[in-house]
């Protein structure tokens, strides 16, 4: 039994279908308990207020915005390497879903940069690539949109994800190069002595959980989509020959 | 090579608009700009050097669905993709050439334009080398963008959602070089950033460019 089984769309309509009501449960539990502890249950910050409660919502959403995009490079690559056709499809439905994630994060982040910093929006460096992960994810859909046969969108987009991937990289170094931050740096990594207080980290974990499982669900539900949608749609063409 | 080369010379040059194109829409951004903004001389000259960048990008832009829609259109690229010359190298070439009918005149343009909106004189030099170093790389880029979107009907609004995004660090590392020129600050760190930027898409993306095109011939 290999992963490349599920490369066949009856096989993982099959299986998705199967995983996929305990992912919307564990997603619903895993958000509901998550944001319910850090809403109601956390003390406030002393400096921020009960400001600092946006973190539940801003830093899952901004940590799957970054990694749809990698889901999407390694779904691309693996189309272009083996041409699976469920692998593509997973591509597609996982952009809209990342750029949502990207347009929560910035808009929770201009939330609570008001009170705290005074400003909506300023250009710093992880604010102005998030922005400009945003603009890729519009234009990745945009080229998926516009080309009508399938399998040359398919590698059109997953070039282009690439390609893509390599320049945002580019653009986050430079943006860095080009402005100084009013963001804080990172507060979450594993490897540091100082950290966000163990008050505000469990509940922030929970939330992440949640956010991953309701990636993945809604990814598993719009491939099944795809795939019912280019399967529909290969009926109609065949009913039309004959 | 050289004979696809010349040949895309001679028709960015005799069909018209090709050269002069680029160049007059530079000249009508920069010229825009003070009308936007404010006549004010202080604040032109800060401001110069990134409207400079962004007007030698957007001239860049215009021009990008040139490079092959024309060919795709008369058939002319599958015979090219049918000829001994491998696809990279066709791709390389058409960039090539979109760089001296495009990138080369906006580079010699820039210090004419410059005094429209007073550039402060150190920034001259920078500017121009800031171009000369930047504009291949825009080119390349650009090659990418258009290679994606030839099979597309009026593809001219994707291909700069698609581009522009590309542009990004090489416009901040161009616009940097001519600002700290300006402003008599060192220029080695950006500089040297740019020209990497610029050797390594020359060197990478047109594997890209070509894979792309493959495709959409196919």
């Amino acid at each position: 039994m290999s992963l490349w089984e599920y490369a066949n769309p009856v096989k993982f309509i099959r299986t998705t279908d199967k995983v996929l009501p305990w992912v919307w449960a564990l997603t619903g539990i895993c958000l509901v308990t998550g944001l319910v502890w850090g809403f109601f249950f956390t003390p406030n910050d002393f400096r921020q207020g009960s400001t600092v409660k946006i973190i539940y919502i801003h830093v899952p959403s901004a940590l799957m915005a970054i990694n749809a995009w990698l889901m999407m490079l390694v779904a691309s690559l693996i189309w272009i390497v083996r041409r699976h056709h469920v692998s593509a499809l997973a591509a597609r439905a996982a952009a809209p879903v990342g750029a949502v994630m990207t347009m929560i994060a910035l808009a929770t982040g201009a939330f609570w940069g008001q009170p705290m910093w005074g400003t909506w929006w300023a250009w710093d460096p992880r604010l102005t690539s998030f922005l400009i992960l945003f603009l890729f994810y519009l234009g990745y859909m945009a080229l998926w949109e516009a080309i009508e046969n399938d399998d040359t969108a398919a590698d059109l987009t997953s070039i282009l994800c690439l390609v893509g991937s390599v320049f945002a990289i580019l653009s986050r170094y430079a943006v860095n190069f080009w402005n100084q931050g009013l963001h804080q740096g990172a507060t979450l990594s594993l490897d540091k002595e100082e950290n966000i207080s163990d008050v505000f980290w469990f509940p922030l974990l929970v939330c992440i959980a949640g956010f991953v499982l309701l990636f993945i669900a809604l990814v598993f539900l719009r491939t099944q989509t795809e795939i019912r949608a280019r399967r529909t749609r290969a009926l109609l063409a065949r009913e039309g020959q004959a | 090579m050289r004979a696809l080369l010349t040949r895309d010379l001679m028709l960015a040059i005799r069909a018209g608009g090709g050269f002069g194109l680029g160049l007059a829409f530079f000249l009508i951004v920069t010229v825009l700009v003070p009308f936007g903004v404010g006549p004010q001389t202080e604040l032109l000259s800060r401001i110069a050097p990134g409207i400079l960048w962004i007007g030698a990008l957007l001239a860049c832009l215009l021009s990008l669905d040139r490079i092959f829609a024309l060919d795709w259109e008369d058939g002319s690229l599958d015979l090219l993709a049918t000829a001994p010359l491998p696809m990279e190298g066709i791709v390389s070439v058409k960039a090539l050439a979109h760089w001296i009918t495009t990138g080369l005149p906006l580079v010699f343009a820039a210090p004419v334009l410059g005094v429209l909106l007073s550039l402060p004189v150190p920034a001259y030099q920078w500017v121009v080398i800031s171009l000369a170093v930047g504009t291949p790389a825009l080119s390349v880029i650009g090659t990418f963008g258009a290679a994606l979107t030839v099979g597309i009907k009026r593809g001219g609004l994707l291909m700069s959602l698609l581009v522009l995004p590309l542009y990004v660090p090489t416009l901040i590392f161009g616009a940097e070089v001519a600002r700290r020129g300006a402003e008599g600050l060192g220029v080695q760190t950006p500089l040297l950033l740019l020209a990497g930027i610029s050797f390594g898409v020359i060197a990478l993306l047109p594997f890209a460019s070509a894979a792309v095109l493959r495709i959409n011939l196919r």
